[in-house]
Parts: structure tokens; C-alpha cells; sequence
């Protein structure tokens, strides 16, 4: 017997903007879930169907997952940083102090987006960690495991490349140095190091760059390959679960038919 | 007639086909257009017109610097030396991964504080990780009489300005 709620939600389910926007259609059979992931531009990255143990706790512990939230996390306060700072020499050090001072949660904002860089490049290592001593990364998701690699040096970039914003002593002296190792690389060394800075030094042309860089070019190339990873993931068979994991442990029989036991 | 087309054009040596002729002259252009990105891409980043502060550098009276010191520039990052030979300008500028050294007047010896090289008054490495001694500039005086130094010209150690 569906309650009242049911039936409202079953009632804007059956409406025809409703139907519009999601075709997969009302009810809740599995065919209608599955067509519900499949039909979903987002959720269709993903797999309709996953096995109950894929999903347990143990088995990933959310790493990957965790990865992405503090990247949503530091998108969105990153966007809202944006509006208080300005990318230019005599202005920069001063936005980011009323950032701090000034703007109401502007200190907030700022700490968790600071906060949730330095989670993110944890959270990338020990996923990384947790997938290479699992063995995870095996065939057939081998180029998946490339692809987190991509997503390891994107991350490492956008933490280099926000580091220098704040344009403070730390940040100056950090881009010499680190835009300097640059210089290292053979023949080409002192051109990546003139186009990365836009100059022979740390100024306004590598301040410019820098946040073009953090704020745009490493933000797309990021959400590319996280739409790739994910892609993969279903591509490959699903999250890797260990065929050692002892099943009684890995899952309660009783919660399972016999065939998810097999 | 379609018959005796076909067999006009399978009887055609394969470089005069039509089609593989257009495939051709498409992925040309394609590639010289691709590498034209490229070189339009580099001239692009590369700036032109740089605002930079000027490499040469006027540091004054000679007279204004004592016997046996060490002035350091911070804003332009050279030390004006004068010793007894003459005077000479170092680029303060650490050659491992350009952080600027200090001078330490006690010790007697220039200290890279990022990752601790150390030279000599004449920018011979002591210890560290710095791969080169600190470059000697090119020095002289100007028709004003000021010392002028060349942050962008090295010059080979050991060559003092004697005036």
C-alpha cells in the first residue's frame, strides 16, 4: 500500500515535463533502476548493475570516491575565490588578505579550498596505494591504472600551479625554484622554462599563466580524464574484488542469493 | 555504362586513382596546417615585449664601496665586490635552482638559504648542491663615473675592473 509521499512523488514521476527530462519511465523494477543509470548522461558512466561485495566498504574504502568529493569540494569553493581575486601583481597578496580579513567566510572558503588540495593529493596517493598492493590495476584495467597516473600529475599540477596565487614569499620562492628544475630538462629546458613563466622570471606574465592554468586548463583536462576513469571502470568489469577475499567474510550470506554468492 | 566505367578505373594504375589522390592532398594539408598550430602555438606563448627590470645596472660611485667589502644589490641580486685586486659583480643568483644567497659577513662567505650551497667571496662552490660557481658579470664604469654591471653578460672568473 504506497503512502501519500508515494504517491506525490509517483504523481510528478507521471507528469509529462517529469517524462520529458527522464524517459526511463515510473517504477521501480530493476529494469526501470537500470534504465535509470543508462539513461543518465552522468550516472551512464557508471554500471547499472554492481555486485553487493564491489561496493562494501573494505574493498576500495572509498578512496577513489573520496578523491572526487574533496575535487567538487575544491571546484566549487575554488569558483567562489575567483570572484574576490584578481591575477595581477599589486593586487594579488592583497585580495588573498581580505579573502582572509575582509570577506565574510572568506577565511573559510579560503582554508577549506587550501584544506581540501593538500586531502585531495593524500586522498590520490592512497588510492593509488590501496589499487597497486590489491593488485587492482591488472588486466583488463591496466589503461585505467594509465589514466589515474594522468590524474596523479594533473592533481600535483593544480596543487603547483595554486601555490604560487597567494603571492606571498613562499609562493615566489617555491615557483623559482620548482619552474627552475624545469630548466634541467635537455635542450629544451630553458624554452619550457620561458613559456611556463612567460619570461625569465617569476612576474606578472607567470602570475597570469599560472592561474589560466589552475583555473581553467588544469580544471578541464582534470574533469576529462575523471569522466574517462569512471567510464572505465564499467568498461573494465566493474570495481576489482579479490578472488582470495573470502566470501563468508566478505559478505553476509543471508543478504544474498545463491547466485550473487557464486 | 556503369559496367565499363568500373572497369575503366580498375585498369587505372592505383597512383592516378582519384580517391586515394584526394586522401592524399586532405591529410597534407591537414599536417601542414597541424604543424603550422604548432609553431603559431610556441610564437604565441613566447612573449615579445618582456617588462622586466633592465639587465644593466648602475651601482654607483666606485669610491662609495670600503676596501675588501661586499655590497649585495637585493633588488637586482648582485654583490659588488671590491678587493684588492680590483672590483668585480657576482650574480647572486644560486646556480642550482635560483634562489638568492645572502652574504654572511662573519663567516666570510656567500650562503644559499633554500638549500644551503655556499661560495667564496670570488663565487667558488664550497659545499652544496649548486653544479657551477656564481658567475662573474660583466663589469666597467660608465662616462658619468658610475660602476655599471651587465646582469645578463658572464664574464670568465678573476678578471677584475681596476680603476
Amino acid at each position: 500500500m504506497p503512502t501519500k509521499a508515494d504517491q506525490i512523488v509517483d504523481k510528478v514521476r507521471e507528469s509529462r515535463v517529469w517524462r520529458s527530462v527522464f524517459r526511463s519511465g515510473t517504477g521501480s523494477s530493476t529494469l526501470h533502476r537500470a534504465l535509470a543509470i543508462q539513461q543518465n548522461i552522468f550516472l551512464h558512466l557508471f554500471a547499472t548493475k554492481v555486485r553487493k561485495r564491489m561496493v562494501r566498504f573494505s574493498a576500495t574504502w572509498y578512496l577513489g570516491t573520496l578523491t572526487f568529493g574533496t575535487f567538487l569540494i575544491l571546484v566549487i569553493t575554488g569558483i567562489l575565490l575567483m570572484l574576490y581575486y584578481h591575477p595581477s601583481v599589486p593586487q594579488a597578496y592583497a585580495d588573498m588578505k581580505d579573502l582572509q580579513f575582509v570577506v565574510s567566510s572568506g577565511l573559510f572558503l579560503r582554508n577549506l579550498h587550501r584544506w581540501s588540495a593538500q586531502l585531495m593529493v593524500f586522498l590520490v596517493f592512497a588510492h593509488m596505494f590501496k589499487v597497486f598492493y590489491r593488485g587492482a590495476y591488472r588486466t583488463p584495467r591496466e589503461f585505467n591504472w594509465v589514466i589515474g597516473v594522468f590524474l596523479l600529475l594533473i592533481t600535483l599540477l593544480l596543487s603547483y600551479t595554486g601555490y604560487l596565487l597567494p603571492w606571498d614569499q613562499l609562493a615566489f620562492w617555491a615557483i623559482t625554484v620548482g619552474s627552475n628544475l624545469s630548466s634541467s630538462v635537455p635542450l629544451v629546458g630553458s624554452k619550457i622554462h620561458f613559456l611556463l613563466l612567460g619570461g625569465n622570471q617569476v612576474n606578472a606574465n607567470a602570475l597570469l599563466r599560472f592561474y589560466v592554468l589552475h583555473c581553467v586548463v588544469l580544471p578541464l583536462a582534470a574533469i576529462l580524464f575523471i569522466a574517462i576513469h569512471f567510464w572505465r571502470i564499467r568498461k573494465d568489469g566493474g570495481l576489482y574484488v579479490q578472488h582470495s577475499e573470502p566470501k563468508a567474510r566478505a559478505i553476509p550470506e543471508t543478504a544474498l542469493t545463491a547466485k550473487e554468492v557464486k | 555504362m556503369p559496367d565499363e566505367a568500373l572497369k575503366v578505373t580498375q585498369t587505372l594504375p592505383k597512383e592516378f586513382d582519384r580517391r586515394a589522390f584526394f586522401t592524399k592532398i586532405g591529410l597534407g594539408s591537414l599536417g601542414i596546417a597541424a604543424a603550422g598550430t604548432i609553431v603559431f602555438s610556441y610564437e604565441y606563448l613566447s612573449p615579445n615585449v618582456l617588462y622586466e627590470p633592465s639587465a644593466i645596472v648602475n651601482v654607483g660611485k666606485p669610491e662609495n664601496f670600503a676596501l675588501n667589502s661586499v655590497t649585495m644589490d637585493v633588488n637586482s641580486g648582485i654583490y659588488l665586490v671590491r678587493a684588492e685586486e680590483g672590483y668585480f659583480a657576482l650574480n647572486a643568483v644560486c646556480t642550482h635552482l635560483g634562489c638568492l644567497t645572502a652574504w654572511n659577513q662573519d663567516l666570510g662567505i656567500i650562503a644559499c638559504p633554500c638549500h644551503g650551497s655556499k661560495f667564496t667571496r670570488t663565487g667558488e662552490k664550497i659545499e652544496g648542491p649548486a653544479p657551477k660557481p656564481l658567475p662573474w658579470l660583466k663589469t666597467w664604469v660608465s662616462d658619468e663615473g658610475d660602476l655599471m654591471v651587465d646582469r645578463s653578460t658572464d664574464i670568465p672568473p678573476l678578471r677584475y675592473l681596476r680603476i
